[in-house]
């Protein structure tokens, strides 16, 4: 890739080759057949064309972004150059914790058939930097050794959940070279928002079809049926995007939205219960369904106006939400085509199908494939009802109802604190979220074998398409319904859940485990390992220390449900939205800020496993584990793409990073403890961090902490505050009773302690700080010293009143007065002398000498030998280094202040005790 | 006075004194553990289970070891390490790391340190590389791989526990503390210091990760067991090769006097150590046990005033200014002087009452004047010397009124009018 890498440094020049075809009358874009690519200086043009595989300008610059190209447009004046990709990955773009699924190490040259939707594959045409071959490998076959460094090798898909094998038919190369067809007739009106791209055969013929019930309704006009749940699966769509971001209807917001909003997974869900109906519009080509696309997009649009306030969006949204990825979150929804190439898929599976047709529940293999890709999701019991029973109206209640299910878990789960998890997990499983969360594995799969399809699809076939696969249709919902397979499919499910819980659960404990392939070079951090391994608690005491210690992980945060709530809420719609966002959370330290914060996380990863959410990144920060304040753009850096650079490097790349529209971006949400620590003279550093996430392509969610509530008005100054923003939140000292509620949450049924013993322990700390860390650790050390009060260990009791008594002695008594009764006679002559001194002087503060006079006068009184002064000097020093006196420099030999660091009264009250 | 050889020996009279003295230099060197620390059992058993549950159950744990100087901290930790590293199980599971804040100034040079110790990967031979920013991210990330039941626990010992509490931003004590309240790789910090003010020190996030568990080390021996002591420090072990030795405790009333003296004085170890060191050091083939006079002379040479001793050094002139200073500072009360002044004292005291001693000139008094300043018997208070004429800089003296007094008796052949102008000032007229 050094080529394309010196190539950086050149200004390259592009320029759209081939004829322009309007393809969109509204938005005035174009397609264009082909691109010439030229570096300043240089003779030499590289012609791009849709089909190649193209090296895409990334953060790397030895590795850029790989993709395949799969159509370009642009605006009017030409200036805008885009272009739609088919996305591959390396695997360094593939999250840490998800490299070990590979199972194996890497080919250095190897990429992966990337089937996320998270990122967008609309590309700016001038990022291109180059063609690159890349070759698919079949998945038994060695890979070839590294030998050509400019080929590429894909063996696997990845779907942000799994590495899969890549189906040949994906791969196969379409010819570069396919001569651009004539412009199509245009569409009617209604339907111009999707035009479709003329660029490439497979195209077009993409066009008439893909759901196999609009096709049969093609046949059968009468059958309008299908037409008007298409109809309420988009206005359901609308209503959605509506309820998820009740913004204005302002156009290009509600587009933008929309592209977001297909991101978020309860959208998504029903986004595509309107794929399945939506090819219905992009029949438009055939006369016969002209017609009844009409029909279609009137009872859209009656729809639509109900709920949202623009008709063109629903429409437009309509047609834009058939792409079964991300296509649709171009703002100006020009993009159109993935559909094209998921209605050919049909084709060729449609022989088969026809056998089948007849076979109702057919379960085999090939039939569930079908079916898939029919729908493009497996079986959602919403679709099914909805299209069974008819009714125009229950598909916008269920969207609202299903998107509030999943606040709805949210709630539940903290109100159920205890089995957290398995209770989310049945609830998912049992209810009818069943339907939220399709296989991914099969839509995926099945999405991409239609893609590869389209592409090796002749038009000939195209009107056979048409003609055949309306018949399957019926059919195959049926088999959607069918309890065979959704069972299976649960099941699928529920497993994929249960894997989803384990990695949602550890991944703040052992984000260890990464292997970081990226940098060899470097030793791996480790601890060695035991020989022998620890042993478990043994007694009941022992067991409730492990519990109580503030390590251990909880089952659940009690007392915090209000802020877990605020702070869940805040996450989980920036990541929804895929906007950016900024909280300070500020709080005495020990009330459980981190804790509620990674909580959260937790929750919403567990919520993005089960694809609720889009998936999001994690990053945390602490302003205390770095050692200046600069290290937090290395640090963040690192942990986002694995480079190690300087700090000025990493702070522009960051820069860059986070204010370029970069493809294949996931919201990243940024945990920073400690904020204060973070902050420099001219706080660059904090500015930074507030100001990305203002920006539009950002797409980050930044969580501070720190101890103080007015640290933005005290420290920060006018610009990094106001970046801040308002969300703030502050954590309140626990009082005694949550105190009680947390230590009795930790113990779980653990009969150790008296319950008076818990009170007072949680109310004495209370009164003091509310710190949960020191109420944890008082009970800790209670436990102790009831087990050492008994002969053995296993007969110790419970925890009682004396014990508590003992430890909370042991943490909260002043040391000073034992240690003043426990120093040696000239040590305690000599506080003394100090104090009459300053009763003499009326200050508290005097010399050395001053006070060795006094002392001299007191241990004649005391009938003790004086000593010299070079020993009242070592008693002084001793006294200082107790910090029982503070003393100034001890160069100051006799004329060095001397002070009390302790009151007077304590010293008279611990001497006097002495003497008595 | 306490040991008395009685010889029924093999050996030579030299040798065995040889024997005797390895023996209890050893002792009073610290170069070996006592058998049992005495007088602190409870916080030994303390210690040794919070270590013990770290070690065997991978709990992680942090206390502080508080104590005056010289009252068996290190002495403690280091028996308990060593009953500890006994037990089958553990001696191969732990790894201790000693820092000391006296060594390990800054953050930098302890993360380097402890990486060393640690002997992770980053090492190369003994040195390690990369930057302090790398180091502590490296360190993080090892303690944070590890988990309870599987990692070795480590035990971070930090002597001068509160100089730590000195460092930039506290972010090591912060780090470390935060690994022994997260779940991580099990780590035991050990805080020993002899500041009662520790946590004072600590800042709040840092104070609130410590278990404020501190294990206070006040002795509170009384004169008996003082004594006790005393003895059972001279005793020869049982196992004392060839020779017998029994021990003998010598009631002389001046040693019980010179103990009592020095048990009033302070009660820790380390004083008494150097006192019998000191004693130990005159046993020899020809004088074969410590006498009381051996003690006393000792106790002497710990007790005695360091400045009584340089002011017997000095010439008479210098005495003279001295003494002029003396009745300065009367006279002012306790003002700063500058040498114009001490000179007209002094040149008073020439002109009406010395019979023995001759003018100086003014060259030579500043001479004088000078060495007093050199030997820190007089210290300049303003710090800008440079401006102001040696003559009128200001000055104070260092020494106490009964400390002048006292040289002066003792001072050889001093003229008696020195002698009595230093009780009586000359007074004006």
């Amino acid at each position: 890739m050094v080529r394309y890498f010196t190539r950086l440094r050149m200004r390259r020049i592009y320029k759209w080759g081939g004829r322009p075809y309007i393809f969109d009358r509204k938005l005035k874009s174009y397609g264009f057949e082909y691109l010439n690519m030229s570096v300043e200086g240089q003779e030499a043009v590289t012609t791009v064309t849709p089909g190649q595989y193209i090296l895409i300008e990334g953060n790397d610059d030895e590795y850029p972004f790989v993709a395949k190209l799969l159509k370009f447009f642009g605006d009017e004046s030409h200036k805008q150059k885009k272009a739609l990709v088919q996305w591959f990955l390396r695997l360094s773009e593939v999250p840490q914790n998800k490299k070990l699924l590979l199972g194996r190490s890497p080919h250095p040259q190897e990429i992966f058939y990337y089937l996320g939707r998270a990122c967008d594959n609309e590309i700016n045409a001038e990022s291109i930097l180059g063609t690159v071959d890349v070759q698919h490998v079949p998945e038994d076959t060695p890979f070839p050794e590294p030998g050509t460094k400019d080929t590429l090798y894909v063996k696997l898909s990845w779907d942000t959940k799994a590495f899969n094998v890549l189906d040949p038919v994906l791969m196969q190369d379409t010819p570069a070279s396919t001569p651009p067809k004539p412009a199509l007739p245009l569409f009617p009106p209604c339907a111009s928002p999707t035009a479709t791209p003329v660029s490439r055969g497979p195209v077009r013929r993409a066009l008439p079809t893909p759901d196999p019930t609009v096709m049969r309704r093609a046949g059968s006009v009468s059958d309008t049926r299908a037409t008007m749940s298409a109809g309420k699966r988009s206005t359901l769509e609308a209503e959605s995007i509506h309820s998820a971001s009740k913004l204005s209807a302002s156009k290009i917001l509600s587009a933008k939205r929309r592209g977001s909003a297909a991101d978020t997974p309860g959208v998504r869900k029903k986004l595509q219960l309107s794929i399945g109906a939506s090819p219905g519009k992009k029949m438009t080509r055939a006369d016969v369904l002209c017609e009844l696309l009409d029909e279609e997009m009137e009872s859209e649009k009656v729809i639509s106006l109900k709920l949202s306030s623009s008709v063109s969006h629903s429409l437009q949204h309509g047609c834009s939400l058939s792409p079964m990825r991300s296509g649709c979150k171009t703002p100006n929804g020009q993009r159109r085509f993935p559909w094209k190439l998921s209605s050919i898929s049909l084709d060729r599976l449609s022989p088969t199908a026809l056998g089948e047709q007849d076979l109702s529940r057919a379960t085999t293999p090939s039939r569930r494939k079908e079916s898939a890709m029919a729908i493009r999701k497996p079986a959602l019991g919403v679709l099914a009802e909805e299209d069974s029973e008819d009714s125009p109206m229950q598909p916008i209640a269920l969207t609202p109802r299903s998107k509030r299910k999943s606040a709805q878990l949210v709630s539940l789960r903290i109100r159920k604190q205890l089995n957290l998890l398995d209770n989310t997990q049945e609830l998912i499983s049992d209810g009818d979220d069943d339907c939220f969360v399709p296989s991914k594995k099969d839509l995926q799969s099945s999405s991409d074998e239609e893609k590869t399809d389209s592409e090796e699809e002749t038009r000939g076939r195209n009107c056979k398409t048409s003609v055949r696969t309306p018949c399957k249709t019926p059919s195959k919902k049926k088999d959607l319904q069918s309890s065979s397979d959704s069972e299976e499919e649960t099941m699928v499910r529920k497993t994929r859940g249960r894997n989803g819980k384990a990695s949602a659960r550890t991944p703040c404990k052992t984000p260890s485990k990464k292997v970081t392939p990226s940098t060899p070079r470097h030793a791996t951090p480790s601890i060695p390992s035991r020989t022998v391994p620890a042993r478990q608690p043994g007694n009941i005491l022992e067991e409730a220390r492990a519990r109580l210690h503030v390590s251990s992980v909880p089952e659940s945060l009690p007392c915090r449900e209000q802020e877990f709530q605020d702070i869940y809420n805040f996450v989980e719609s920036k990541v929804m939205d895929g906007t950016g966002g900024c909280m300070y959370i500020s709080g005495v330290p020990g009330t459980g800020k981190t804790a509620t914060i990674h909580e959260v996380i937790r929750c919403l990863q567990h919520a993005s496993d089960m694809d609720e959410i889009p998936t999001f990144r994690f990053i945390e920060i602490n302003g205390m584990k770095m050692t200046d304040p600069h290290q937090a753009y290395v640090q963040i850096l690192q942990k986002l793409t694995d480079q190690k650079v300087t700090a000025d490097h990493a702070a522009a790349l960051l820069e860059k990073r986070f204010s370029n529209p970069a493809p294949k971006k996931e919201t990243t949400v940024l945990l920073v403890d400690e904020l204060d620590l973070l902050w420099t003279r001219k706080q660059n550093v904090m500015y930074n961090l507030f100001d990305w996430p203002t920006r539009r392509h950002a797409r980050l969610v930044v969580l501070t902490i720190a101890n103080t509530m007015d640290l933005p008005e005290r420290i920060m100054i006018n610009r990094v505050a106001s970046r801040l923003g308002l969300t703030r939140m502050s954590f309140q000292p626990y009082s005694f009773k949550q105190l009680q509620q947390i230590i009795t949450s930790r113990l779980n049924k653990v009969k150790a302690f008296e319950e008076d013993a818990l009170q007072l322990v949680s109310r004495k700390v209370a009164a003091l700080s509310g710190d949960a860390r020191r109420c944890l650790d008082i009970c800790r050390r209670a436990t102790e010293i009831c087990e050492h009060s008994t002969s053995h260990p296993s007969s110790a009791g419970l925890v009682r009143m004396n014990h508590v008594m003992e430890a909370l002695d042991e943490m909260f008594s002043s040391s000073y007065i034992t240690a003043i009764r426990c120093a040696s006679l000239q040590e305690q002559l000599f506080l003394r002398a100090v104090i009459a001194e300053f009763r003499r002087l009326g200050l508290e503060e005097a010399t050395f000498q001053q006070v060795f006079v006094q002392h001299r006068a007191l241990s004649r009184v005391e009938g003790l030998q004086p000593i010299s002064v070079s020993e009242g000097l070592a008693v002084c020093q001793r006294l200082g280094a107790c910090r029982l006196l503070l003393l100034e420099a001890s160069r100051l030999d006799m004329l060095q202040r001397v002070r009390l660091n302790v009151s007077q009264d304590d010293v008279l009250y611990a001497l006097k005790a002495v003497r008595d | 006075m306490s040991k008395r050889k009685v010889k029924e020996t093999h050996m030579p009279v030299g040798e065995c004194i040889s024997q005797v003295q390895m023996i209890l230099r050893e002792r009073f060197c610290h170069q070996r553990l006592p058998e049992k620390p005495v007088g602190m059992e409870s916080q030994h058993k303390h210690l040794l289970e919070l270590l013990r549950r770290t070690a065997v159950h991978g709990e992680s744990n942090s206390v502080l070891i508080v104590g005056p100087r010289g009252s068996g901290k290190t002495m403690l930790l280091n028996c308990v390490l060593r009953e500890l590293l006994e037990v089958k199980d553990v001696n191969k599971n732990v790894l201790p790391v000693h820092l000391n804040g006296l060594l390990q100034t800054d953050d930098r040079i302890a993360l380097k340190e402890i990486t060393r110790q640690l002997n992770l990967e980053n090492v190369v031979g003994d040195k390690v590389f990369g930057s302090f920013a790398e180091n502590l991210a490296f360190l993080l990330e090892a303690l944070k791989k590890g988990d309870r039941s599987s990692s070795r626990p480590v035990l971070f010992i930090l002597d001068e526990f509160d100089l730590f509490a000195h460092h930039k931003n506290q972010t090591l004590l912060y780090n470390l503390l935060d690994v022994s309240q997260s779940a991580q790789a099990p780590v035991a910090v050990i805080g020993l210091t002899c500041r009662l003010d520790v946590l004072e020190l600590l800042e709040k996030r840092v104070k609130s990760r410590f278990s404020h568990r501190q294990i206070h080390l006040l002795s509170s021996l009384s004169f008996i067991q003082y004594l006790d002591n005393v003895r059972s420090q001279l005793s020869l072990p049982q196992d004392f090769p060839d020779t017998n030795f029994y021990d003998e405790w010598n009631d002389d009333q001046s040693v019980v006097d010179v103990l009592q003296r020095h048990y009033n004085s302070s009660k820790d170890f380390r004083s008494l150590h150097l006192l019998l060191m000191l004693a130990l050091s005159r046993v020899s083939a020809s004088k074969p046990a410590i006498k009381p006079t051996d003690l006393l002379e000792a106790s002497r040479v710990c007790m005695v005033d360091s400045k009584a001793n340089i002011l017997h050094g000095l010439s008479i002139l210098e005495l003279c200014l001295i003494i002029a200073m003396k009745h300065l500072n009367d006279i002012y009360e306790g003002e700063p002087f500058n040498f114009q002044m001490v000179h007209n004292e002094f040149k008073k005291f020439l002109q009406r009452k010395s019979h023995s001693i001759h003018n100086f000139d003014k060259p030579v008094v500043i001479k004088a004047f000078e060495h007093l300043q050199q030997l820190e018997l007089i210290k300049s208070m303003d710090s800008s010397t440079a401006k102001i004429q040696k003559e009128y800089q200001l000055m104070k003296l260092l020494l106490d009124h009964s400390q002048i007094m006292e040289a002066l008796q003792k001072y050889p052949q001093c003229p008696t009018d020195v002698k009595q102008w230093a009780i009586v000032p000359v007074l004006e007229t």
